[in-house]
């Protein structure tokens, strides 16, 4: 009795070593390659319907004329904690995000997030930008930034930069792309 | 223990990381690639490579590509694309993309790395003949970040072609890469014991079960070492070297469970039952969803009924039919939820997806057995990439309805401005017609006015600068004398006074002719100043008359061009995922039912042996009573 629960058990750890992998294979190979292809195939066309869709709204939405877009990006090698960006335009609040740790790891690895997108008028406007996280020793900030930007003719793109929290330095400068 | 099972996973089955940025190390200069490079970082595949293709089919329709910003990063860009294809999955798109690199007009180290990306692509998807090959065409010189992945890359695909003396000499010079600590040692463990030299591929493989380090990679590929060196002992019955290979294992890595079921086998082959309940008694109380803590539970009382204590074998022998029973029917309620639907229901539970461990947490949900065994599911490579594409097919759906009712949106807008627009158009336009034709008429003046004022710059011209009051006199004058003349001709004196009163004219003329000259080259500029402004208004009216036409003209065919493909995708999304859902229900049914049929084989087992231990127990108290 002993032998055979031993052989039993002898056995099953091989077959977990070596059979564990293979779990699931009972669909034929070449029907679930079939199945990716096809899967592959219409992710192209919904990516292509995507893109003609985000061109149709912005020409329909934000016309070049009057398009502003903002843009969020933090200097390179910050490593704050950053919670919250509002932004104002005008006076009116126009943008309010809460970060999520993903979020900001894409923003600390180099990625810039379109914030906002909207119509102004072509002269000057008022942008006010407020920043809140913790800084990298811990303590809370918050940061407020006013700004005088110009509309012209063509989209305006105007980038937010977040940097340096520490005292004295200038948390929020803009940038123009 | 279960995240770790995910981890391996991963490990295992590794998609392209993007733990630094690759992309922009000179600086951004385009804000729409950093964009895309938002969405790539947080594995927003879709959003990405929907942004690069926009940007990249811009950047190629452009005349001049060269001034566009996109242009410092093109080559970085034309990567990201199948890089981002990658993680999507479209292999086939991200093959193509890579190809286009190759062949396209590009420097040397730049096609290398698209050949590397590509081989790596071929060797992703079980083609290591076409990777092989794809390898062989490099030439030249390659960038020195992906030199050590290049190299590693190519052991692997050598490895995967049976070249093994080859893999193994690529595996070796690479023993000194950091960033592949712990991987290069295994695998060349691997080739050298394929290539038939053994002890030289045990020996690579102890290396590298001893590393220190604190990166979870490399803390993982030291167990899998361990482990698989322990158990190659342990099958030529070398079990004290077993044991001290397999303790090495962490107790909470990916490959604790297997670990600890092999040390505890490693101390039963030598007859050492205590030691070897050590373990086991440890994995006996992990999650009972792992073959390896099945196991455990008829590994323990096995060692007490070898201990001589076959009442407590009898006891746990028990615990273990009853912990299998359960299971044999959490197997049973699983398969039959499958049959029902309700696996992929759970799967696509939105809060989940929130959270970056969903395929542990729904195994926590309560009244949901579908789900108690995915995680075993989940380490087969079919069945996770027919997860993630039914998954994705899920987003696609849910795209495409909210994109319908968006065009639904688009046409109220354009019906509304046009029915704002149109009455007001024709009257706008009107005056509009008015005042273009009375600006034409002052634009002209002024134009014959700066050719006069310019031609007077070279031949002075007094009389032009005369004024009003100026002219008037001198027309009276001019009167004066036809009418004296026409009575009879003029007497002297009146003559001579006619002549001072002209003189005197002419003299102011004459002699205020610069400062006129100057003031009206000064009124001039003032006019141009104004007629600037006018020029900058009448192109804001024209650009602002031509947008309000064009915020409602000229969508209706794109519109409907659109809502035709969005119809004819959720058609095909849907038989996809009716398709792959069917594929995964019968991946999980056909699993799930062999698993009940191990663990039925293990209820025969431990029925078998509580009867017998029963026996030896009874056998033994009576043996006692009769020595008594």
């Amino acid at each position: 009795m002993y032998k055979l629960l031993k052989v039993i058990i002898v056995l099953g750890i091989s077959a977990l070593l070596f059979i564990l992998p293979a779990y699931g294979q009972e669909a034929p190979r070449e029907q679930v390659k079939g199945l990716d292809e096809q899967v592959q195939e219409i992710k192209t066309d919904v990516l292509s319907i995507a893109s003609q869709l985000s061109q149709l709204e912005e020409k329909l939405l934000y016309p070049s004329d009057t398009q502003i877009a903002i843009f969020v990006s933090v200097a390179k090698g910050e490593k704050f904690r950053l919670d919250s960006v509002d932004i104002q335009l005008d006076g009116k609040p126009v943008a309010h995000h809460l970060y999520t740790f993903k979020e900001l790891e894409a923003l600390q690895k180099g990625g810039v997030q379109r914030i906002y997108v909207g119509n102004v008028r072509t002269g000057e406007h008022a942008l006010q930008v407020t920043a809140s996280g913790k800084t990298e020793g811990g303590s809370d900030f918050r940061k407020d930034e006013s700004f005088r930007i110009t509309k012209d003719i063509g989209p305006r793109l105007v980038g937010v930069v977040l940097a340096g929290t520490g005292i004295g330095s200038k948390t929020i400068t803009l940038k123009d792309w | 223990m279960s995240r770790f099972i995910l981890i391996l996973a991963c490990l295992l089955l590794a998609t392209p990381s993007l733990a630094a940025n690759p992309y922009t190390s000179n600086g951004l200069k385009d804000v729409f690639f950093g964009e895309t490079l938002y969405h790539a970082f947080q594995e927003d595949w879709f959003q990405a490579i929907a942004r690069l293709d926009t940007e990249l089919g811009q950047y190629r329709r452009l005349d001049e590509p060269g001034l566009d910003t996109l242009s410092y990063h093109i080559n970085q860009a034309q990567f990201g694309v199948g890089d981002f294809e990658l993680g999507y999955r479209m292999h086939l798109r991200a093959g193509r993309a890579m190809t286009a690199v190759i062949e396209g007009n590009v420097e040397e180290p730049v096609r290398n790395e698209a050949i590397y990306r590509l081989a790596r692509l071929y060797f992703q998807k079980d083609q290591p003949e076409d990777a092989f090959h794809a390898l062989e065409r490099i030439r030249g010189g390659v960038p020195a970040a992906i030199r050590d992945d290049l190299e590693f890359l190519r052991g692997q695909i050598l490895l995967a072609n049976g070249r093994f003396p080859e893999a193994a000499r690529a595996f070796k010079d690479l023993q000194k890469a950091g960033s592949l600590e712990g991987f290069a040692g295994y695998n060349l463990g691997i080739a050298l014991m394929k290539e038939g030299k053994e002890q030289d591929g045990r020996e690579s493989l102890d290396r590298t079960g001893q590393i220190l380090s604190d990166t979870p990679a490399t803390l993982a590929i030291r167990d899998k070492s361990n482990l698989v060196l322990g158990y190659k002992l342990l099958e030529e019955n070398a079990g004290e070297n077993a044991r001290l290979v397999l303790e090495r294992v962490r107790l909470s890595g990916p490959f604790s469970n297997r670990a600890l079921l092999g040390s505890g086998w490693a101390d039963a082959s030598q007859g050492r039952f205590e030691r070897a309940l050590v373990p086991w008694s440890i994995l006996a109380e992990r999650e009972v969803t792992d073959p390896a803590v099945q196991e455990a539970l008829l590994a323990v009382p096995y060692a007490y009924g070898k201990l001589n204590v076959h009442g407590r074998a009898a006891v746990l022998y028990g615990k273990a039919l009853e912990s299998f029973g359960k299971e044999v029917d959490k197997l049973g309620a699983s398969i039959k939820s499958v049959k029902e639907g309700k696996f992929l229901q759970a799967l696509s539970r939105e809060e989940l997806k929130q959270d970056s461990d969903w395929v542990v947490r729904l195994r926590s949900l309560p009244e949901a057995p579908e789900t108690h065994y995915l995680l075993q599911l989940m380490a087969s490579h079919d069945f996770q990439e027919s997860l993630k594409n039914y998954l994705d097919l899920n987003e696609l759906q849910k795209k495409l309805d909210v994109w319908e009712r968006d065009l639904d949106a688009f046409e109220d807008i354009i019906r509304e401005r046009r029915a704002y627009y149109e009455p007001l158009l024709p009257e706008i336009d009107r005056a509009f017609r008015q005042l273009d034709s009375q600006m034409r008429l002052r634009l002209e003046q002024r134009e014959r006015i700066q050719k006069r004022l310019n031609a007077m710059l070279t031949a002075p011209r007094p009389d032009y600068l005369a004024t009003g009051e100026e002219r008037i006199i001198s027309e009276n004058i001019g009167r004066m004398e036809q009418a004296l003349a026409a009575n009879g001709g003029t007497p002297d004196e009146t003559k001579e006074r006619i002549n001072r009163l002209q003189g005197v004219l002419l003299w102011n003329i004459s002699t205020e002719y610069d400062q006129r000259l100057t003031d009206t080259f000064r009124n001039q500029r003032d006019l141009n100043e104004v007629m600037d402004r006018l020029k900058k208004q009448y192109n804001a009216f024209v650009r602002t008359r031509q947008a309000a036409t064009q915020s409602y003209e000229g969508y209706d065919d794109l519109i409907s061009r659109e809502r035709n493909r969005i119809a004819s995708a959720r058609e095909n999304v849907k038989v996809l995922m009716a398709c792959q859902g069917n594929m995964l229900e019968t991946m999980a049914v056909n699993e799930l039912a062999r698993r009940r049929e191990r663990l039925e084989k293990f209820q025969i087992t431990a029925r078998f042996a509580i009867a017998d231990s029963y026996d030896r127990a009874s056998k033994a108290q009576t043996e006692k009573s009769v020595g008594k």
